[in-house]
């Protein structure tokens, strides 16, 4: 471990290779890029291998034939990029193969496309929303842990400000990369009558009934994303909410403002309490309603223009009024970053909104 | 029954048989782990499929091989075969051969893909892949038409082919030209074995099985990428009698995707 000044797409890719990633794939586009940059340098050090994609769809193509090696996989882009893979995202938890996913995002608009599945059919992935780069560089160890226990992919959602801002982080120093497991591919079973079959048809070979049967199939991975679902914990950070008159939630970098416009109005004499979930899913449902258990009303901020206050609302199930205090903030760059993201003015939307 | 016809002793085919038919030989390749693969009579994928898992296991890389299967008939033998296989999504192939490759550089690793796969939906894929000089084969199924869906146009469909799609047939001004891929290919400088074949005969399958047997010798010896195209029958897709269709692939597939080796950087170099 030691303690550095890092952008937090340098120690997000520290921490990538800290946790034993081992192979990743990208195509650049801001504010992600950076990360690619930094684990083209860092992998090939590491005996990894970083390579510069095509595209989005190879990218993740890439990162998908790794990982059915049972090697440490990662890939990543911006919301937009990860729209072009998510045929893939939505496949790779039917074909059982783990894969870290990062969405270095614009601004917050792809809160439903991270946690609704953002594919087809019924799936639904673990995503983990650090606010800052010491908690990215935990949540990157979490997500390969979480990757490799539910195999499937699992997603880190940050944004331009975490990327590009630096700061002191602790990382980890870089261990030797895990044994692959042992339903990874090298080849080693072809022959023996028992050869190994990675398929997001299913993987088990019916040999006695020629081909896929898919109901069967699809099915068995929609429980086990039930049992993901059911057995990731739900993390949150919680501050104040006990005798809070009005919740404040937000979550990612922007948590980090209003967290501090909520500390001046507490200043001032406010009973006012903050909620930032970490998991994105599955919600920290549980700890949003006992949180707003006593409170009049339940305030929501993203950079967006309403999507985890669905989420909020469903946690609440109409027991506490919910109102919207967000709404999408970008300068002329379009990447991200929001001139509304101002401590003063979050805490005047926030005070009209109580009145 | 036989009897005599133009002077020949020939099984009477115009009355129902006099027994019912039976299995004289059940033979399944080394490496097929079910015989029955669920495929239309006269297709030719199969036999490529054999040709391909008859070169790895004679180049003793049984136990080496990873073999990525795109979506198309084919994929029938991604659940029925004794070597391992990665299933990859429609096109793809070539990015997952390529993960599985860099991180296991001690692997085979073949790739099967249909035209529709490979030239119509994954295109990028391949060339990238050829371009990078992957150290992997891609093998492409092409017979002219999306057979899984029931015989329409691809990107490999020849002039004049009827497809469903195409109902008088592929017009170049309503619909443009075929891709030659394998010539495309070549171009490539990371591409070091190409070659095209058919699988219409026992003279061709045995050609078919040489070419992968080289473009496998050319991967494991790091030579560069390594692609072989493969002409198959499809007479479902093509509309047409199951037994003329080895002759259309020859008279008309064949005469516009031309086998052939067309590059051959280990033999170039002596």
């Amino acid at each position: 471990m030691s303690r550095r000044l890092l952008e937090g797409s340098e120690a997000v890719a520290e921490a990538m290779v800290a946790a034993g990633c081992r192979f990743f794939a990208g195509y650049p586009m801001t504010p992600f890029t950076e990360v690619l940059e930094h684990l083209a340098r860092l992998l090939p050090e590491y005996g990894g291998v970083c390579i510069n994609a095509e595209s989005e769809l190879e990218a993740v193509g890439m990162a998908w034939g790794a990982a059915a090696t049972g090697t440490r996989a990662a890939t990543g882009s911006t919301g937009q990029g990860l729209s072009l893979m998510q045929e893939s995202l939505a496949e790779l938890g039917n074909a059982r193969v783990p894969l870290v996913v990062l969405n270095m995002a614009r601004a917050q608009g792809d809160y439903f496309q991270a946690t609704r599945g953002g594919g087809h059919g019924d799936y639904r992935m673990p995503v983990l929303a650090p606010q800052d780069a010491g908690e990215a560089v935990e949540l990157v160890q979490t997500a390969f842990e979480l990757a490799d226990q539910w195999r499937m992919p699992v997603l880190v959602f940050g944004d331009y400000y975490l990327a590009h801002t630096a700061q002191s982080v602790d990382v980890p120093a870089a261990g030797p990369a895990p044994a692959a497991p042992d339903w990874a591919l090298d080849g080693g079973t072809g022959g023996s009558g028992r050869a190994k079959l990675i398929s997001p048809l299913g993987s088990e070979k019916r040999r006695d009934d020629v081909g896929y049967d898919l109901q069967e199939h699809y099915r068995a991975c929609a429980t086990r994303v039930e049992e993901m679902a059911a057995g990731v914990e739900p993390q949150a950070e919680v501050v104040d909410a006990d005798d809070a008159d009005v919740i404040v939630m937000a979550w990612g970098t922007p948590a980090r403002y209003i967290r501090a416009a909520v500390r001046e109005l507490q200043a001032g004499g406010a009973r006012v309490g903050f909620v930032r979930p970490i998991t994105l899913f599955p919600f920290p449902s549980a700890t949003v309603a006992a949180a707003a258990a006593g409170a009049r009303l339940v305030l929501v901020y993203e950079n967006n223009q309403g999507q985890m206050i669905d989420d909020v609302r469903l946690a609440l199930e109409g027991r506490v009024p919910v109102k919207f205090i967000g709404g999408l903030s970008l300068d002329h760059s379009g990447f991200g970053i929001a001139p509304d993201l101002e401590v003063t003015t979050m805490r005047k939307r926030i005070e009209e909104a109580m009145c | 029954m036989l009897i005599e016809r133009e002077g020949l002793q020939v099984i009477d085919t115009d009355r129902p048989p006099a027994e019912p038919a039976r299995l004289v030989d059940d033979f399944t390749p080394e490496l097929v782990d079910v015989g029955t693969h669920g495929l239309c009579p006269g297709c030719g994928e199969p036999i490529a499929v054999r040709a391909a898992v008859e070169a790895i296991a004679e180049l003793g890389l049984t136990q080496r091989t990873i073999a990525v299967f795109g979506i198309g008939c084919y994929t029938a033998f991604s659940n029925n075969l004794d070597v391992e296989v990665l299933q990859a999504l429609h096109g793809r192939a070539p990015s997952l051969a390529t993960g599985v490759k860099r991180a296991r550089p001690d692997t085979a690793v073949i790739t099967v893909q249909g035209d529709g796969d490979m030239v119509n939906e994954g295109l990028q894929e391949v060339l990238h892949t050829a371009a990078r000089g992957e150290s992997v084969t891609c093998v492409m199924l092409n017979n002219g038409v999306f057979g899984e869906t029931g015989g329409h146009l691809t990107a490999t469909t020849v002039l004049g082919q009827r497809t469903k799609n195409t109902l008088d047939g592929r017009d170049a001004r309503e619909h443009g030209y075929p891709i030659l891929l394998a010539d495309l290919i070549a171009q490539l400088e990371g591409a070091a074995y190409v070659a095209r074949c058919s699988v219409n005969d026992a003279g061709h399958v045995a050609r078919t099985k040489r070419h992968l047997t080289r473009a496998l010798e050319t991967q494991m010896q790091g030579a560069g990428f390594s692609f072989v195209e493969i002409l198959t029958m499809c007479p479902t897709g093509w509309f047409i009698d199951t037994l003329e269709a080895p002759a259309y692939l020859e008279s008309t597939v064949a005469a516009v995707h031309i086998p052939g080796v067309v590059k051959d950087v280990l033999a170039s170099r002596g």
